[in-house]
């Protein structure tokens, strides 16, 4: 009996806690670059993680300048070809974070690396035609990139194994057959 | 004892209030398509989630097309994520968050179909897809 109790409580206390936690405003704080080795900031946003990570990955708003995340937020209706389009206010929160941890906040050596190579006033629409992916990426081949296990160049995770962790070092590449 | 169980048990109630069931989601999308719950059609419900409609894009969508012809498994985005499977029977979250819920009727009809998906067709989809075993 008591440990039908106390079974009630945890159930109880976790459920509220995660409602707690879903709940919360998300915050944007940097928590600054992972250091060492590991050059991608680990910032995190909720609506963030969420609304762009449900159909790829929540790409680090260090890989484009502020002007690139504007003109991205501003056309969501039609996002590569789909609809993407959020409520006022989650879009609101998701484009400050973009701006606070573009590529030219000045605030991670990510962004830094991307802006060294960008072309002044440059406003690219993706990742991949920043002059710096280009030249980290220059020896995938295109019939690479079109493999089904890999899809697009969009699909950073498919050999960046760790890539929602913000982790793209070299040395944890797989490229899938 | 009356005491030690009532906060946990009014948490409990609180949290279950807050989640919906796919049972909800057909009852509210007849309600609004003005017909009887028990006149949706499971047998609709899985044509519209198989056919293959034209897209200005080029090649035909469906919503089969990323969620897979099999909603007990998971499917896979353009980009290649994957998707948690859509029917409730192995996926206990969907259809119990109406925010949720809306967002994605509301995209995604908009990609497959270029308009928003009317009540009819919602309730028939949910209707197909909840009673899947």
């Amino acid at each position: 009996m008591n440990y039908f109790i106390r079974g009630v409580a945890v159930v109880a206390t976790v459920g509220a806690m995660s409602l707690l936690a879903f709940s919360l405003p998300s915050g944007g704080e940097a928590r600054g670059d992972g250091g060492g080795h590991d050059l991608m900031p680990r910032q995190t946003n909720t609506n963030w993680q969420q609304e762009c990570g449900s159909c790829h990955l929540a790409y680090p708003p260090s890989l484009l300048p502020k002007a690139s995340w504007r003109r991205v937020m501003a056309d969501l209706d039609a996002h590569f070809g789909e609809n993407a389009s959020l409520e006022p206010a989650t879009q609101a929160d998701i484009q400050r974070f973009l701006e606070i941890h573009a590529a030219d906040s000045g605030n991670s050596r990510m962004g830094d690396r991307v802006m060294r190579r960008a072309a002044p006033a440059a406003a690219p629409l993706r990742i991949t035609e920043t002059r710096w992916f280009v030249r980290e990426h220059h020896e995938v081949s295109r019939a690479t990139w079109s493999r089904k296990s890999i899809g697009s160049a969009a699909n950073c995770a498919a050999c960046h194994r760790q890539a929602e962790r913000g982790v793209f070092e070299e040395d944890t590449v797989k490229i899938p057959r | 004892m009356i005491k030690r169980l009532a906060g946990p048990v009014l948490l409990l109630l609180s949290v279950s209030a807050l989640a919906d069931a796919p049972a909800d989601f057909t009852a509210r999308y007849a309600a609004q398509a003005g017909v009887a719950a028990s006149t949706l059609s499971p047998a609709r419900g899985e044509a519209f989630y198989r056919l293959e409609r034209a897209h200005p894009a080029g090649a035909k969508r469906s919503c089969a097309g990323c969620h897979s012809v099999d909603p007990r498994q998971a499917g896979r985005t353009r980009v290649g994520k994957r998707i948690e499977p859509l029917a409730p029977v192995v996926n206990g979250a969907r259809f119990t968050d109406a925010a949720k819920v809306e967002k994605w009727f509301r995209r995604n009809c908009m990609d497959v179909l270029q308009r928003e998906c009317s009540a009819q067709e919602k309730g028939d989809f949910v209707a197909w897809l909840s009673q899947l075993k």
